[in-house]
């Protein structure tokens, strides 16, 4: 009885005359794994884009858990617990590791002014909270990286940067996670290890659903339950992965037609 | 979590070495003195930056952040003690302060938020013409009538940032530009403001005591008038480092770095970006409001010459050359571009130049600035629990 938390209806998204992303089906559940795959360009980052409001789509509808969030913008978007990272890492590296959590763990924050500038003992308190929070979950990924909560990202290996944008999308207890490439500029070994961490910490969040686009497929494989191939903006294919490996389409959008 | 203190005596070393040098720099009167005095300051902020005797103060400044302010403010004082006679000396130190109090909200705009504001000198007037407006034509007490001015400069700003939040980088810095000539044509045009003419303001009054008189010793000699307005200008310039401090060490100061570093991830975790930049500019141009009010109080006259679009850039060169979002740049960097002009006649016809050279030389060799930007400090004894 999984009920889909997310649907996605005919989602469109237009560049003047290109149509990047063509009347999309997708579905997803609580707990899911879903691989996203398709050659460069065919729209993968495009559909995360859409879904996290920096693009608005031409037409469609996204609908999260009975809830419309079509074309509502990227604070709404987290609000409604949809977190993301980003195939370029977009880390602040002049802000030290915790800084960069706590820009993900924004919506369970204090913002007054009034509380951070003259409640100073109580504003301790919640960070000292925070600071709990982080080494905890920086030591799901990696105990060495927990260790470094103080340090700037700048001065952060490859792999450590990459823990950490995907602890800052974790932090904040989100439903739903979108994993751009986050294997990208990565060797295999460190992609492993990065994988093998977030199926442990899947493990301590039940129901958070994955998202996860890739080009190694050796990676596809082992992590998902599910896979969608997009081409030229259309899907082209869903099924297990051994289903999509075999399909005729899909083998004829990665190797060519003939 | 027990956390233990660093001792702070490395910053009452610092403050009293610091206050004697401002004493030097505002007592001595050759030329070769004060150059001399110039390049040393510089130096010794440079190796101290660089082996690391400038991080041991500033921690044990994060430490201590109330002893920090208290130990800074007295030393101050002791040298406005020293300079009690000294007019010309007094109106400098207060013009520093009041300089410091501009760019530590140019820090909260720039340094934080990551918003160009080219137009600082701009709101600073705006303060100052109010505050001569208000003093007249209104029966307000002056505390509230700097106050005011605060609010003016900070509405206006508030208004500008409007169509700057449409617009990205360059953009918004043009905008500003923009603004700073307008606001001093429009003075000038502006029969109502006094014109070209300008405007006289009357000296502050506080609980009933007039400022603007030389207090007699008797016998023990008399101390400036100056000296009442650069004890006022000092409380300004610590109030403001005090808030700043806090705000940089809680979220607020977070989310202005996320605003700064990357809009597209911080609206991705639900910042919301035009309200934190609008935040920034109106919080930074009402201190620099409050400043043009003590300003104009202290000066007695104002007019449309004194707020060129020059005076807008030394702001954003002071910022720069301390180091951006470092509020404790802010200070050596305003006392050098106030003071040096002042002192070294043969720059002042050339200070534009001369800073410009420097903002260049600094931005190549530097970028940081002088007194480069530490890891965000939440509280005393971060990072070593």
């Amino acid at each position: 009885m999984t009920s889909p938390v997310l649907t996605v209806d005919g989602l469109t998204v237009r560049f003047g005359g290109l149509t990047a992303l063509d009347r999309l089906q997708f579905e997803l559940s609580a707990g899911d794994f879903v691989g996203l795959i398709g050659p460069n360009g065919s729209g993968k980052t495009t559909f995360f884009n859409a879904l996290t409001g920096i693009y608005t789509p031409a037409s469609g509808n996204v609908v999260l858990s009975g809830e419309d969030i079509t074309g509502l913008p990227p604070q709404k978007i987290y609000d409604v617990g949809i977190t993301r990272t980003f195939q370029r890492l977009r880390l602040a590296p002049t802000l030290s590791v915790f800084d960069n959590l706590m820009i993900g763990n924004h919506r369970n924050l204090d913002h007054g002014i009034v509380a951070n500038l003259f409640r100073r003992k109580r504003l301790k308190l919640e960070i000292e909270d925070n600071v709990e929070k982080s080494r905890l979950l920086l030591e799901q990924f990696s105990a060495p990286l927990a260790s470094r909560l103080f340090d700037p990202v700048s001065q952060l290996t490859m792999i450590d940067r990459r823990r950490v944008e995907v602890c800052r999308a974790l932090i904040s207890e989100p439903g739903i996670l979108l994993l751009d490439e986050p294997s990208a500029g990565m060797t295999h070994e460190e992609t492993r290890e990065l994988m093998d961490d977030l199926l442990a910490s899947r493990e301590r969040m039940p129901g958070l659903a994955i998202v996860l686009i890739e080009h190694e497929m050796g990676v596809i494989e082992r992590v998902t339950d599910r896979c969608v191939v997009l081409n030229y903006g259309e899907k082209i294919a869903e099924g297990s992965y051994q289903e999509v490996a075999r399909d005729s389409d899909v083998r004829a959008a990665y190797l060519g037609d003939d | 979590m027990k956390s233990e203190r660093r001792s702070f005596w490395p910053v009452v070393v610092t403050a009293l070495s610091a206050a004697l040098f401002v004493l030097l720099f505002l007592y001595l009167e050759h030329e070769w003195e004060i150059a001399l005095l110039a390049v040393g300051l510089v130096a010794v902020l440079f190796c101290s930056a660089r082996f690391g005797l400038l991080a041991r103060v500033e921690t044990a400044a994060s430490d201590h952040p109330r002893t920090t302010i208290l130990v800074n403010v007295v030393s101050a004082l002791l040298v406005i003690v020293f300079l009690r006679e000294e007019h010309f000396a007094l109106l400098m130190l207060a013009t520093v302060f009041l300089y410091i109090t501009i760019c530590l909200g140019l820090t909260l705009q720039f340094g934080y938020a990551g918003i160009v504001n080219f137009a600082g000198i701009a709101f600073f007037g705006i303060g100052s013409y109010t505050a001569a407006v208000l003093a007249v034509h209104s029966p307000l007490p002056h505390l509230l009538v700097i106050l005011v001015s605060g609010l003016v400069a900070g509405l206006i700003g508030s208004l500008l940032i409007l169509p700057m939040l449409r617009t990205r980088g360059h953009y918004a810095a043009l905008v500003t530009i923009a603004f700073g000539i307008l606001f001093r044509t429009f003075l000038e045009v502006n029969d109502l403001l006094g014109g070209p003419q300008g405007l006289k303001v009357p000296g502050m009054q506080l609980f009933g005591w007039s400022l603007n008189d030389n207090i007699s010793l008797g016998p023990l000699g008399m101390i400036s008038f100056y000296a009442s307005y650069a004890v006022i200008s000092l409380l300004l310039a610590a109030g403001a480092y005090t808030l700043i401090k806090r705000l940089e060490r809680s979220w607020l100061g977070l989310n202005l770095d996320a605003v700064r570093t990357d809009e597209t991830a911080a609206a991705s975790f639900g910042i919301d970006l035009p309200r934190w930049k609008i935040f920034a500019f109106t919080a930074g141009n009402c201190l620099a409001g409050v400043a043009g009010g003590v300003y104009a109080m202290m000066s007695g006259f104002i007019a449309p010459a004194s707020f060129n679009f020059g005076d807008s850039l030394l702001l954003v060169s002071i910022v720069l050359l301390g180091g951006s979002g470092n509020p404790l740049g802010v200070l050596p960097a305003a006392l050098l571009v106030v003071v040096l002009p002042e002192k070294l006649q043969i720059i002042q016809e050339y200070r534009l130049l001369l800073f410009a050279v420097l903002v260049i030389l600094i931005l190549r060799f530097r970028p940081e600035g002088l007194l480069p930007r530490r890891i965000r400090e939440y509280y005393a004894g971060w990072g070593r629990s």
